[in-house]
């Protein structure tokens, strides 16, 4: 074997490299031997060796210096050594050379190309096409053409692996040799059929009923690589799903195919086939049960790579079909101890969605054993995995909140211990009747906790729940322990909390002024001034009496100002005598539907951003309403809507609605964004006839005044309708305003406008609107303390449906309920199903629904209706829903 | 998943973490201090895990990458975090073992440096721009030995199969020496 370099002396060296000590310079400067009129091939290959280190390690070259090292190579294609040529290619290829250097090299390579050795022949098919541009290709497609049939397999799969690259940049060039790479996936050699049949693919992959021949044809025939065989099952798959919209029953077409691929004795191919067949749309029980028993097998393979391969397929199986999982639990549970952590942390993910009830306990015991030993990385998502168990099993709440405070004490990054503290949240906000016991294990957590952010939120969190529970006096001593012994962020944070609870529990006061007191003489600026504040607002001279509406307000309420608003007008705002008015900042909300969908499409982030949850954009809505004195005297704020858009996205004008429902009063709030910079629009009012609508009457229309470039603006109309009567119906809406032309360059706008109108879509007031989604934790208990005096159960045909879970997912949405302990998910090909929802009903009625489904063979579905609650009118109501 | 499988990365380091040879084939790492960080993340992830008997697999920034230990050498391959495990599995064993069958059995740091041109021309074997070329070891190192060994012997007419035969006879003394 060729030696680079002198063995080096210094024996001592600690690590012997042939390349100790290279240096780019010296190394170009020895590329100076490619010139030599009597080549040595040996030296020059050791040359290009110590090249390709260097760029291999990362070195790059100026474009002087390639092009001097490209130049000088290129004379070496008169050696005839076919070891240096090999190294030749190498460096051509890595040296990636300018379009007019090519030029040099081609009469060289394409010599090469009709070579009589094929060793030469495949190289210089490769190298020649990696450099070459367009005019070149038309110059050397014959030779590509005769290369794809060649009958060495090396050059065969040289020029189609070249094609399948040269397709990205010159299709029309490649396409052209369709005929020959069809004769080539007929080829003999393995590697030549799986080249041949991803070009042929990609060529026609825009030709369904090509692609479909081309798999019909293969299916039947013999495909001798495995990789080629995976290459087929996935374009079967491809088939199968696009013509899955135009057969509705009866056998999937090439199911077969893939059921006997699980047969194939290639490890690849049965893996390729079982993976398809698990993410076929709609793939029913039978269809997955063979897939799933080959995975089983895997799973307790001695190959890591194929008991990861298995999990992580049986894994995204138990998102959507939970049961045809579990024949594997026992496999999964022996995984939770595998060496490959990767490997066991799937394991008890998958186990932890496919689990029952009953089996929660054994398996927490299981995974407190495992926590210890795994990455942070690894316990979040077990963490994650664990709060959607707890979330789908309320009744567990106790053994799972248990094992998060555990886990919350033990050792564990910033990350890892926020995703514990947002977990615990959530399951304090989602079932009630975890909140004592989570608070009291935040409590104990921020005794000892070493980050600054997660104690201010907890703090926070304590303030807003702590007072509502049944004795708030037990977290005084908690809360006030941070004023004692944290850093002043802390301690803002935790005089905050105090001065919260003295505000809503006036049994504390006098104990609550007492401890401010002493916060007084902190050494801190913020600390003191909180303290002064709250003391002076809440009345600390003594008098205990009950803090006014106003001051809580003053204190704790959200600022109703969008706080850019509010930025905004204090950067505008010049020091003068007058002082600021916040009364003038405007309250209109920017961008808000941008926001809005931000929330919704991201999960409950928790302690993060408490006043962007889903319960406080009511609050918002509340505010903005009676702020506006038409709509003040409507009363309490039952429901708002989640915005429904009436454009289509990047329209001239994009409006959404959100509909808020009074007792007697129904808002439509129009959002309207102008996304045409040359215009002003004023006047902007939404024109709604309600014709389709009996039982409303417009009172009350509020025009913006007007609608500049790209920010967002209101404008309302409010209905009147009959008191407590779920009224329907459908409004068709208009928007009308007055344009004017603004000058891009000034922004100014004209004098004169243009009256104009953009039709929008139709809005509608549905059944589901008067129902607010609340869940309960304990269905159960919350059905049995209804009872059944306003009982009525009743059975509906819905007809034939495309599936069970669709008919399900209709009524609720039909309801606009919310589904409890998960029952809204129907399990695969099943044919009977329970549901359980519940929600309020207009005017503040607890409503609880059972579900109850059949289907038969014809996709008739039949349902049966048992509603409880607690007015007999309301429990009618729903029925009628339903009924019409 | 209708693309043909490819392969994102072949990375070959030793026991610190530093390259020996490595080739990307993907624009996921665009600079040469991403793919160094790379690099780093998965090495300093995988190194005290036992990857030497079987491959081991785990996955980095949405990638699969699977690999397997000798000596002081690492060899990684990575893919995207959709393709099959086991032809991202297939490949690492067929580079494997071809540069097994390269450095007749003393796989280690050594002996890949001194041999670096057989190691870098297995790469361009393997992978070409991200699909697979060759997975067959025997092929795979018959390609790059038969114009490498005995470069003294007049080349031109030692054939593919030749050259296949001295790279299995090299397997065979391998085996033997074990």
């Amino acid at each position: 074997m060729a030696q680079y370099v002198k063995k080096d002396d210094d024996r001592d060296e600690e690590e012997y490299s042939p390349f100790l000590g290279i240096e780019k310079g010296a190394v170009l400067q020895e590329a100076r031997v490619f010139n030599d009129p009597q080549l040595d091939s040996r030296r020059c290959s050791q040359v290009i060796t110590k090249l390709l280190y260097l760029l291999n390690q990362g070195e790059t070259f100026t474009k002087v210096e390639a092009t001097e090292v490209f130049f000088s190579v290129t004379k070496l294609f008169q050696s005839k050594d076919i070891g240096l040529r090999r190294m030749v290619y190498l460096i051509i290829k890595e040296l990636s050379p300018s379009s007019d250097e090519v030029i040099i090299v081609t009469s060289s390579l394409m010599k090469d190309m009709n070579s009589k050795t094929d060793v030469y022949r495949a190289n210089a098919i490769r190298v020649l096409c990696r450099i070459t541009d367009g005019t070149l290709l038309t110059q050397i497609e014959r030779y590509l053409k005769q290369a794809i049939v060649d009958k060495n397999p090396v050059v065969a799969s040289a020029a189609l692996v070249s094609g399948i690259h040269l397709l990205q940049t010159n299709p029309e060039i490649v396409k052209r040799w369709s005929n020959e790479v069809q004769e080539a996936v007929q080829s003999r050699a393995a590697l030549v059929q799986f080249h041949a049949l991803a070009l042929l693919h990609q060529i026609r992959q825009n030709d369904r009923l090509a692609v479909s021949k081309l798999v019909t044809s293969l299916t039947r025939g013999t495909v001798r690589s495995p990789l080629a065989q995976c290459l087929l099952i996935r374009y079967t798959s491809q088939v199968i799903r696009e013509s899955s919209m135009n057969n509705q029953s009866g056998d999937r077409p090439f199911y077969d195919y893939l059921e006997g691929c699980l047969r194939h004795k290639a490890e690849m191919v049965i893996f390729e086939a079982a993976r398809a067949i698990t993410e076929l749309n709609g793939v029913t029980s039978r269809e997955l049960t063979p897939a799933i028993t080959v995975l089983q097998l895997f799973l307790s393979s001695s190959k890591p790579v194929l008991r990861f391969a298995a999990v992580r397929t049986l894994n995204k199986v138990a998102m959507t079909h939970p049961m045809a999982v579990t024949s594997c639990n026992i496999d999964m549970e022996s995984l939770i101890s595998d060496q490959n952590r990767s490997i066991a942390t799937l394991a008890i993910t998958t186990l932890l969605k496919t689990g029952n009830e009953s089996g929660v306990d054994r398996l927490m015991k299981q995974i407190t054993n495992f926590m210890s030993d795994i990455a942070d990385e690894f316990k979040i998502v077990v963490v994650d995995a664990i709060r959607s168990l707890c979330l789908k099993f309320p009744l567990k709440y106790r053994s799972l909140m248990n094992f998060l405070s555990n886990i919350l004490r033990e050792e564990g990054g910033f990350e890892y211990k926020k995703a514990i503290v947002d977990s615990i949240v959530i399951l304090i906000r989602d079932i009630p009747d975890a909140k004592e016991s989570g608070l009291l294990h935040l409590c104990e957590f921020i005794e000892d906790c070493e980050f600054t952010y997660l104690s201010t939120q907890i703090l926070h969190f304590l303030g807003v729940e702590g007072p509502k529970t049944s004795d708030p006096s037990k977290y005084i001593r908690y809360i006030y322990n941070r004023v004692i012994l944290e850093n002043a962020t802390v301690r803002a944070s935790a005089v905050s909390t105090l001065a919260k609870f003295g505000a809503v529990v006036d049994s504390l006061k006098p104990r609550i002024f007492v401890l401010l007191r002493r916060c007084l003489y902190d050494n801190d600026d913020e600390v003191r001034d909180r303290a002064t504040l709250y003391l002076n607002t809440l009345g600390g001279d003594g008098s205990v009496v009950e803090t006014d509406k106003d001051v809580k307000d003053f204190l704790f309420g959200s600022l109703d100002i969008p706080l850019a608003n509010l930025e905004a007008s204090l950067k505008n705002y010049e020091p003068t005598e007058e002082p600021f008015d916040i009364s003038s900042v405007p309250k209109e909300v920017k961008s808000q539907p941008l926001a809005e969908k931000k929330t919704a499409g991201k999960k409950p982030t928790a302690l993060g951003a408490p006043p962007a949850g889903p319960t406080s954009t009511v609050d918002a809505y509340e505010k903005l309403l009676s702020s506006i004195p038409e709509f003040s005297s409507f009363g309490k704020l039952f429901k708002s809507s989640t915005p429904v858009e009436l454009t289509e996205a990047e329209t001239e004008y994009a409006v959404n609605v959100v509909k808020h429902i009074f007792d007697k009063h129904v808002v439509f709030q129009y959002n309207c964004t102008n996304t045409i910079p040359e215009q002003l629009l004023e006047n902007v009012v939404v024109v709604v006839d309600a014709s389709e609508a009996e039982e409303f009457a417009e009172v009350a229309t509020m025009p913006l005044k007007s609608l500049p470039y790209d920010t967002p603006g209101q404008t309302f109309v409010a209905f009147e309708k009959p008191e407590g009567v779920p009224a329907v119906g459908r409004f068709s809406n208009v928007l009308k305003f007055l344009v004017k032309e603004v000058d891009p360059s000034t922004g100014e706008a004209e004098e004169d406008g243009v009256e104009d109108e953009y039709q929008l879509e139709d809005s509608e007031i549905v059944a589901a609107d008067y129902m607010l989604k609340v869940g309960v934790s304990n269905f159960r208990n919350a059905w049995e303390s209804l009872g059944p005096d306003f009982e009525r159960i009743d059975e509906y045909g819905l007809g034939p449906r495309e599936s069970l879970s669709e008919a399900v997912n209709a009524v609720i949405n039909l309801l606009g309920m919310q589904p409890c302990e998960g029952t809204e998910v129907v399990a695969a090909n099943s044919r009977s199903h329970s549901c359980l929802l519940s929600g309020v009903y207009m005017g503040n009625v607890k409503v609880l629904v059972r579900l109850s489904f059949g289907v038969d063979s014809s996709k008739e579905v039949a349902m049966k209706l048992a509603v409880r609650s607690e007015e007999e009118s309301v429990s009618d109501a729903i029925h009628e829903i339903v009924a019409n | 998943m209708e693309s043909c499988p490819s392969v994102k990365n072949i990375l070959l380091l030793d026991s610190e973490g530093n390259r020996v040879a490595v080739k990307y084939y993907s624009d996921d790492w665009p600079t040469n201090s991403a793919k160094e960080a790379f690099e780093k993340s998965v090495f300093t992830k995988t190194q005290k895990t036992n990857a030497r008997t079987e491959a081991e697999i785990a996955m980095f920034e949405n990638n699969i990458v699977i690999y397997k230990f000798a000596q002081d050498l690492h060899f990684f391959v990575t893919g995207g975090d959709d393709e099959n495990e086991l032809i991202i599995s297939t490949v690492l064993q067929g580079f494997f073992d071809a540069v097994g069958l390269l450095l007749r059995g003393n796989v280690d740091k050594k002996e890949a440096l001194e041999n670096l041109d057989l190691i870098l021309l297995c790469l361009d074997e393997i992978v070409d721009g991200g699909i697979i070329l060759e997975t067959d070891a025997n092929v795979i190192a018959g390609k790059v030995a038969s114009h490498s060994v005995d470069s003294g012997a007049p080349l031109s007419e030692q054939t593919i199969s030749q050259a296949l035969a001295t790279a299995r006879e090299h397997l065979t003394r391998s085996l033997l020496n074990v």
